[in-house]
């Protein structure tokens, strides 16, 4: 039996990495934070003191159960909640309504249909009034790099989920902003093009000077991406625990059987799904009767 | 291929089948004015007389019902003067199809029975015109209100009570006051249109301008649109395919306020036509000047549905149609 501990453990060069990292300067902080709804029927408390740090150059994962509050974090740092409590900087300055600082990217693609793919990644240029000239080779320059430059003059409901994605990704990275904030944004890709969309965003992220908070509740992907995951538990949205994720990079998809990898899934998977019943706390109404009316034939068995 | 393969609940249909149920739709009932018109024993109530015999007040031509000519045809047979004789017809408001099919062409083709009258053409053209500025007028006040409260809840909030409560008072009712206010002429006949298409148009453009994908405007804004660009780079582009689409529903409806506002003050266009022609019971121009609007509703629909696919290539469901 290995040690619950393993996950902690990290090489010389994995430390080193995250000394690096530690010496960068603080992008975004969160002191304190709380949201609660307000509702007819009464007060849900969505996020309860949360603290974190995100460095320059660091790509952030946010993992929980459903409904701890990851999609209200997000938001809220992107600027399209207000939150009742604490504060929230970026680079030093407290978060107020959305901003081409902080892009996004939605799990719903959210693209313009009226707009080409070109038209869509160069929005935000010409919102911020930059001349047709110079957004138009930006945006080529961008569609170069997530590989849809063939697909400039089509329109959003022309291609597959995982293009869509792209080129979101492309529209919220042409503005440049400090922080790219994702909200499951491979959620609704299949597993393949899930993975390659994660290998793709990898390779993105290191050739660019970005800083990546991305929520998902894939704990391989959280892994796979993360050099720390950010693990939040539910009722209420609390921090618990801050991960360094200890596989060394560059991370390549033969890492998931890793022992480094496996020991942080072990981990996340006692946080996430602790073995005790505090499960049901999270979807009350939910709960499966250990013996089943027969609906069919006694003969007629399956197993 | 069974029965049950054409009651696929919202299948899509071969283009063949689509097309040739579109036909059937329009050939069904004209099948069935056929055969009421030209098989005597569907309905044929009255008879119309080809002899008068020696019934002092029958005429040729004349149309009695079937029980008085029986009555006249027992009464000359007991007093042994000439039969009258007579075939079964429909009643005068029910012309054959080749009648109206007849008095379509020759309602364009005959010049207008008084000297200041005017050709069908001509009183179309005075509808279509009516048509025209009211939708128009309408349209410049309805779409950018509705557009306004579909987007900002202050301003759905003070106009849409009151338009509320106004779409329910009937246009019509408004007549005589719009005489009063705008003479006799075309004014009153416009107002009504504006009056009856108005405020429904707010209402229905406020509802699709709310149901644009509030993500959308999440996203440009996280894209650094200020609150000014988002209604005219978000909003508008975002709504204008379901816009269009409203509107040539909506022309529907001003189409259909058109009877009652021309009846206005001194009564004109296609309806002064058709009340003209009812009084002598020319009912197949009668009919024919209602195809007539149907045609031009038709197309007019079907030129904007056309002119909309090409103008929004990028709208999937207008696409489909
Ligand atoms: N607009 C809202 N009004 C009221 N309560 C809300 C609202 N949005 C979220 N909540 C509540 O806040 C809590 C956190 O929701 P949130 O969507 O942030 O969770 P999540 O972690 O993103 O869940 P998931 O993994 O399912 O996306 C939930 O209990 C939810 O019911
Ligand atoms: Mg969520």
């Amino acid at each position: 039996m290995e040690n619950d501990m393993d996950y902690l453990k990290q090489s010389d060069a994995v430390k080193a990495r995250f000394d690096k990292i530690k010496q960068r300067e603080v992008i975004l902080e969160v002191k304190g934070l709380d949201k609660v709804y307000k509702t007819a029927k009464g007060h849900t408390t969505a996020l309860k003191n949360i603290n974190f740090k995100v460095h320059r150059r660091e790509f952030v994962c946010v993992i929980g159960p459903s409904g701890c509050g990851k999609s209200s974090l997000i938001r809220i740092l992107a600027g399209l909640e207000s939150y009742s409590g604490g504060e929230a900087l970026l680079d030093n300055e407290p978060i107020d309504g959305p901003c081409r600082q902080r892009g996004m990217v939605f799990q719903g693609y959210t693209l313009f249909p009226w707009l080409t793919v070109r038209k869509n990644v160069m929005f935000g240029l010409e919102m911020n009034g930059a001349t047709n000239e110079e957004a138009g080779r930006e945006v080529d320059l961008w569609l170069e790099l997530v590989g849809l430059e063939k697909f400039t003059q089509a329109y959003p409901h022309e291609l597959s989920g995982g293009m869509k994605q792209r080129v979101a990704i492309a529209r919220a990275l042409v503005n440049q902003p400090r922080i790219l904030l994702m909200d499951e944004p491979f959620g609704a890709l299949d597993a393949q093009t899930r993975a390659k969309m994660q290998s793709h965003l990898l390779e993105i992220w290191r050739n660019i000077d970005i800083t990546i908070l991305f929520i998902t509740h894939d704990l391989d992907e959280a892994i796979y991406l993360a050099d720390r995951i950010l693990v939040l538990k539910a009722h209420p949205g609390e921090v618990q625990e801050i991960i360094e994720v200890s596989v060394p990079r560059p991370r390549n998809p033969e890492q998931f059987n890793s022992p480094e990898f496996l020991a942080t899934k072990a981990r996340l998977e006692a946080l996430i799904h602790p073995a005790e019943k505090t499960e049901h706390k999270d979807e009350p109404d939910v709960h499966i009767p250990s013996r089943m009316i027969r609906f069919v034939n006694v003969e007629d068995n399956v197993e | 291929m069974g029965l049950s393969n054409w009651f696929v609940v919202r299948q899509e249909l071969s283009s063949r089948r689509k097309k040739g149920l579109a036909v059937a739709s329009f050939l069904l009932p004209i099948l069935l004015w056929c055969l009421v018109s030209y098989v005597p024993f569907i309905w044929h109530p009255m008879m119309k007389v080809s002899e008068p015999g020696d019934v002092d007040y029958f005429q040729v031509d004349m149309l009695v019902d079937k029980v008085t000519y029986r009555q006249e045809l027992e009464n000359m047979q007991e007093a042994g003067k000439a039969l009258p004789t007579a075939s079964p017809a429909n009643p005068i408001y029910l012309p054959a199809p080749h009648a109206v099919v007849e008095a379509f062409y020759t309602a364009f083709t005959t010049p207008p029975a008084q000297r200041d009258g005017l050709w069908l053409h001509q009183s179309l053209w005075q509808s279509i015109q009516v048509i025209f500025w009211g939708f128009l007028i309408s349209s410049l006040i309805g779409v950018p209100l509705g557009v306004l409260a579909g987007t900002y809840t202050v301003v759905s909030r003070l106009f849409e009570p009151f338009i509320e409560f106004f779409r329910y008072l009937p246009a019509p009712a408004f007549g005589a006051l719009a005489v009063a206010v705008l003479g006799i002429y075309d004014g009153p006949k416009i107002a009504i249109i504006v009056i009856g298409t108005l405020f429904q148009q707010i209402l229905v453009i406020a509802n699709t301008t709310r149901k644009l994908d509030y993500s959308l405007l999440e996203a440009a804004m996280t894209l650094g649109t200020s609150k000014i660009k988002l209604l005219r780079y978000v909003v508008i582009p975002g709504v204008l395919p379901d816009l269009y689409r409203d509107q040539r529903i909506l022309l529907g409806w001003a189409w259909t306020y058109l009877i009652v506002a021309e009846l206005i003050g001194t009564s004109s266009g296609i309806t002064w036509f058709i009340t003209q022609q009812a009084r002598y019971e020319h009912f197949d121009n009668v009919y024919a000047a209602i195809l007539m609007i149907g045609i031009i509703g038709l197309s007019c629909d079907l030129l904007l549905a056309w002119l909309g696919k090409r103008l929004f290539p990028w709208n999937k469901s207008a696409n489909k149609e």
